[in-house]
């Protein structure tokens, strides 16, 4: 029976990681995230599996992809400023569909920012900092055990649906030791690409139009396909034409949209009869949790609705829970990111009030327990 | 009931550590525990601190908002948070010298000599401040923390870290005999 430990966030995603299958890491080491790279250097060398310390962050997304065509699980991990550096290469992993694993422990931006400092400013960038229109997925941890949890998920996604997934944590969550009880490694349910049975007739990227996955191959193993950037038909070669494009970007969508009710993940706390809506994510909302409660106990109906899944954002669970809402509250450690797609959801059934902090400390609960009672005046 | 610890010095001090090895210690005796911290980029120097928070129940905010217990290994840091504490006491380094603004509870504890002179290594000043403050505070068995230690201390410096430790609950007790 596996017993509870003090395990730290980095900790977990590593471990996570490792019983999804990682069995190659490739990164450039930087702070809040640097754990993740060390215990993978330590760590996969001891299952087979290969730790490459890179040049630079433009070079670790390109490995990790690299190492994912051949079949393997590959994951990086980085911070802000690497995670802008890898954003070209992640929009080609889009394209080509490859699925890897990106954890991005945000701190301090814009630039390097501070450094060991948390923030909450890369919730737009996870899902729009490469250019074109691109499937993705963003999932955040809210504790240490999600750190655990949502890493698993990550490559049960990206496996699924051939797509870059990237979990977002934070400085607080990455760094913070808490109790934590692990599964049995046995129980925990894990994903693998769907591959062809034989080389004959493979075509690389043909699937159903409305969303369908290809079959991926590993290279090295007798098939041979064409891996491009460019927009491509189902042979993997490129193709200028209209039609070609139309057909692959509207498929790499549906990908996401078509399946968005399987991919969501989110937890609610006191939500039946709330009048005033929290909405956060990470760290945040372990603040916004203490203050919902607080503002419970002194009679005021808080809710809270905390995304465990941001991209694809979660649209139909918001507009449920925003129904009777006299005001929906965003705090977020950035000046209002995740608030652009609550404001978009919730129109205007309810004022969107946006609480952004951006100093690199953690908010206190009371920061936004003074606004659910100015919400509630 | 939720006990809130902050440590503070400098960096290098090794007082993450020692937070670390305060909330598995809370974490063996089937306690809840978060540990958090707060630090800047340089690798030596620089203000530290860690946090822990222990509880009988669910933790849901992890960082100390009026701590119960401050303990402050350099001047910098006694002046910066020793002025937010209100309920808590305050132990810090008897070589800091007393601040008139500073009106909490304080506990002034020779820890940085006790390392150097009786024990004859500074390094360990973090954990003879650890036995400080676990035997002040009471918040968990001395059996159960010299374990902690030894699972965390590094390879070969379990003996020198337990005596730290023994030194540090010394400490404590003659404190609490005065108080």
């Amino acid at each position: 029976m596996p017993s509870a430990k003090l395990m730290q966030g980095n900790e977990a995603c590593t471990i996570g990681a490792l019983v999804a299958g990682l069995e190659f890491y490739a990164g450039y080491p930087i702070t809040p995230s640097t754990e993740i790279a060390e215990l993978c250097s330590e760590e996969l060398p001891k299952v087979g599996g290969k730790f490459v310390q890179m040049e630079d962050e433009i070079g670790s997304i390109a490995a990790i992809i690299g190492a994912s065509l051949t079949g393997k699980k590959s994951m990086t991990a980085t911070s802000g400023p690497g995670f802008s550096l890898m954003q070209e290469s992640l929009g080609y992993a889009s394209e080509t569909e490859v699925p890897v694993v990106i954890i991005n422990v945000q701190r301090m931006g814009p630039s390097t920012g501070m450094p060991t400092s948390p923030a909450q400013g890369d919730v737009m960038q996870a899902r729009w900092g490469t250019h074109g229109d691109h499937p993705v997925i963003a999932l955040a941890p809210g504790n240490v055990k999600e750190c655990f949890d949502l890493t698993v998920r990550a490559f049960n996604l990206a496996e699924e649906y051939r797509v870059p997934v990237i979990v977002l944590t934070d400085e607080v969550i990455g760094h913070m030791r808490e109790k934590v009880l692990l599964p049995d490694w046995e129980d925990v349910k894990v994903v693998d690409r769907a591959r062809p049975t034989a080389p004959g007739g493979y075509r690389p990227y043909e699937a159903d139009l409305d969303g369908g996955v290809p079959l991926m191959a590993p290279f090295g193993q007798g098939y041979r396909w064409h891996v491009t950037g460019l927009f491509h038909d189902e042979t993997g070669f490129p193709s200028g034409k209209a039609d070609v494009a139309d057909r692959l970007l509207r498929r790499l969508d549906r990908k996401i949209t078509k399946n968005e009710k399987v991919i969501r993940d989110y937890v609610t706390e006191s939500v039946e009869d709330c009048e005033i809506l929290v909405v956060s994510f990470g760290s945040s909302a372990m603040s916004a949790l203490s203050a919902v409660r607080r503002a419970r106990r002194e009679g005021v109906k808080a809710g809270m609705l905390r995304l465990k899944t941001i991209w694809p954002f979660p649209d139909e669970v918001l507009k449920d829970l925003s129904r009777n809402a006299k005001a929906v509250l965003v705090p977020e450690m950035n000046l209002g990111q995740l608030a652009y797609e609550v404001e978009r959801t919730v129109g205007c059934r309810a004022p969107v009030v946006r609480i952004g902090k951006v100093n690199g400390d953690l908010f206190r609960p009371d920061e936004i327990h003074d606004k659910i009672m100015e919400a509630a005046k | 009931m939720r006990t809130e610890f902050r440590l503070s010095g400098s960096g290098g001090q090794g007082l993450l550590l020692a937070g670390i090895v305060l909330a598995e210690a809370a974490i063996l005796e089937g306690k809840n525990a978060v540990q958090t911290q707060s630090y800047g980029p340089e690798a030596r120097g620089g203000a530290s601190k860690a946090e822990v928070v222990i509880s009988g129940e669910d933790i849901d905010y992890p960082k100390a908002m009026d701590p119960d217990f401050l303990l402050a290994l350099t001047a910098e840091a006694y002046r910066t948070y020793g002025k937010l504490m209100k309920k808590g006491l305050i132990i810090v380094d008897e070589s800091v010298p007393p601040s008139e603004d500073i009106i909490a509870r304080t506990a002034r504890v020779p820890i940085l000599k006790t390392a150097a002179k009786d024990i004859g290594k500074s390094v360990v000043a973090n954990i003879v401040a650890l036995g400080v403050l676990a035997g002040v505070s009471g918040i968990v068995e001395p059996g159960t923390l010299e374990a902690a230690v030894k699972n965390r201390v590094p390879k070969g410096t379990e003996e020198l870290n337990v005596a730290a430790l023994k030194k540090g609950f010394e400490l404590a007790t003659a404190f609490k005999a005065k108080a």
